[in-house]
């Protein structure tokens, strides 16, 4: 592991930020840290990136424990940079921003040269090194941060929301470069986001966060298929989410008997996706299906599909269809009808 | 009025040709308060880092007794520097009593409270962003420091030349501890002062001519630097 936090806790000003916070990050992960807004991701990030310490508990990088403070740990930072939510630059041109970091670690000035030359062409801005950082728009800003960042070479790069502030085409752009980079260099990626899209468009591994505390890790898939609280089923999209008693013969929720695959017994969560769930005007009865009669509450568009909402007793279910099967279903408000899903579709947690 | 526009217009002759005494004081003036400012700065803005870069009990109450020192009467530092280096104070030893040296004494001290909060205003202005920024990118304490020291200079730079304009202008000091002797401790605004007092108005306004320009010069050099701040 190059990064392991162990019971950290964080407090300020009367106010638990995190608590009992264990993670650890594996060599040339991306690691993608995920919560809402205000849930403790930057904190974290803090202390990974040894920009804070922690109330209690442990950081271990690169195989050692990082003390408190001492030359041991500025040794450790210097080995992994963070770029903060909303980077900003150091007056002057892009070259001397660029050059900051290796100049501090007393690296010779030809050296220096080359590396700012070759880092400013791996990010696009060949050219560039002469500009005035006061001038630059937020694309190019948030791409000399990074050269910044790269020119060191650190083992660890740490990005805090890096897309936060940024159009969508930005966006797209700047995910895409930071998954070439992981590829090209190795470097272990940490990043931080409340938009579950981007982890998983380039995550490896990563874990979701909750009022300061994990709420669950693992590999991406993992995380966004078998979510194991109702908050990660919320987090990860999953709709449907309802609570059941497991029994032999299927599950109950909502006094509705569920079919399902899992072995589970006792008190848990289903959750089924919209998308699984098939609505129809008349009631097909099959084996492996479940089925449920109810009636339309809502029709809504979202997107380029409709959500469907039906009330079959005490359960709303929400379906998901496309504008050509609510056409051919006529499908309106107040309507009786009939939803099936199969019981393999169901998420049993 | 036609006396008043008389003595302009000598104090203007002595400007121009270049009235040794008048010259004599202003140059020993700017050489007190340059000095004064400098030996301030060199304290001062690194007691600021260490106020601004470190947390402590009292930091917000401390901070608010400095501001409030920026307005410290002239006169009053004049007579605790002056309680301290006469022959009875616990300095008195040192012979600095009416010496050029006990007026930049006082003015160090004077315009301490300037640079000091100043300083702090100008550090704390950067916000945690560029000190973050700076440690996240591998410095060390002192590095950190120094590059948020040389972002903010230019607010920094203002801070000291503040402190200048308020030492040059300064009277109290300047007549409490350095006794307005002719030639060695009489700077500009002493010699107004006594100027007035004995009728020679049109070297007063000679004098006040040059106070008034370096104050300008003072006030310009600060506009532009918070011009350039604003970039």
């Amino acid at each position: 592991m190059i990064l392991e936090l162990e019971n950290i806790s964080q407090a300020k000003n009367g106010h638990q930020i995190l608590s009992d916070v264990n993670l650890s990050v594996s060599r040339g992960a991306f690691f993608v840290l995920m919560g809402p807004t205000g849930c403790g991701k930057t904190s974290l990030l803090r202390i990974a990136g040894l920009l804070d310490k922690p109330s209690s508990g442990r950081v271990m990088c690169f195989d050692r424990l990082i003390p408190l403070r001492g030359k041991e740990r500025l040794q450790a930072r210097r080995r992994m940079v963070t770029l903060l939510q909303r980077p900003v630059l150091f007056r002057g041109s892009v070259f001397s921003n660029v050059e900051w970091g290796l100049r501090i670690r007393g690296i010779p000035l030809n050296e220096i040269n080359t590396k700012v030359l070759r880092v400013l062409e791996l990010v696009d801005l060949e050219g560039y090194g002469d500009r005035d950082s006061g001038t630059l728009s937020g694309g190019e800003l948030q791409r000399v941060a990074l050269a910044r960042a790269l020119v060191i070479e650190p083992s660890v790069l740490i990005l805090d929301e890096p897309t936060t502030s940024l159009d969508p085409n930005l966006r797209f752009d700047l995910l895409r470069r930071l998954r070439d980079l992981h590829s090209k260099t190795g470097i272990t990626f940490i990043m931080a986001t409340h938009d579950f899209t981007d982890a998983l468009s380039i995550g490896t591994t990563g874990a979701v966060m909750r009022n300061g505390r994990i709420e669950q890790t693992g590999t991406i898939d993992e995380i966004f298929y078998s979510p194991k609280t109702p908050f990660m089923a919320s987090f990860v999209g999953m709709r449907n989410v309802f609570p059941a008693e497991f029994r032999e013969d299927g599950a109950v929720a909502g006094g509705h008997l569920v079919r399902h695959t899992s072995d589970k017994r006792g008190h848990g969560f289903l959750a089924i996706p919209p998308e699984a769930i098939v609505v129809s005007r008349k009631t097909t009865v099959t084996s492996e299906r479940n089925h449920f009669i109810g009636t339309i509450e809502s029709v809504e568009r979202t997107g380029s599909i409709f959500s469907i909402s039906v009330s079959c007793g005490n359960l709303i279910m929400i379906s998901s269809i496309t504008r050509s099967a609510l056409t051919e279903l006529d499908l309106t408000e107040g309507q009786e009808v009939c939803i099936s899903f199969k019981a393999s579709a169901v998420h049993v947690f | 009025m036609t006396q008043l526009l008389e003595a302009f217009q000598i104090a203007l002759n002595m400007i121009i040709s270049g009235d040794p005494v008048v010259f004599s004081i202003a140059f020993r003036t700017l050489m007190i308060s340059l000095t004064a400012t400098l030996v301030s700065a060199f304290i001062f803005i690194p007691v600021a880092c260490l106020i601004h870069f470190n947390q402590f009990r009292g930091k917000k109450f401390l901070v608010s007794i400095i501001q409030t020192l920026f307005s410290v009467p002239t006169v009053l530092v004049g007579m605790l520097v002056f309680l301290f280096i006469s022959r009875a104070g616990p300095l008195g030893n040192l012979g600095m009593l009416f010496t050029p040296g006990a007026i930049v004494l006082g003015e160090v001290l004077l315009i301490a409270p300037i640079i000091t909060g100043l300083t702090i205003s100008a550090l704390s202005g950067m916000g945690r962003e560029i000190p973050d920024t700076a440690l996240s990118l591998g410095a060390g304490q002192l590095q950190m420091v120094l590059k948020v020291l040389s972002e903010s200079r230019y607010m920094v730079l203002t801070a000291v030349l503040m402190g200048f304009g308020r030492a040059v202008s300064e009277i109290g000091v300047a007549i409490i501890v350095g006794g307005n002797i002719s030639g060695y401790t009489r700077t500009l605004t002493t010699a107004i002062a006594l100027g007035v007092g004995q009728g020679e108005i049109a070297a007063s306004i000679a004098l006040g001519i040059i106070l008034l320009s370096l104050a300008m010069i003072v006030s310009l050099t600060v506009s532009t630097l918070q011009h350039s701040v604003k970039r």
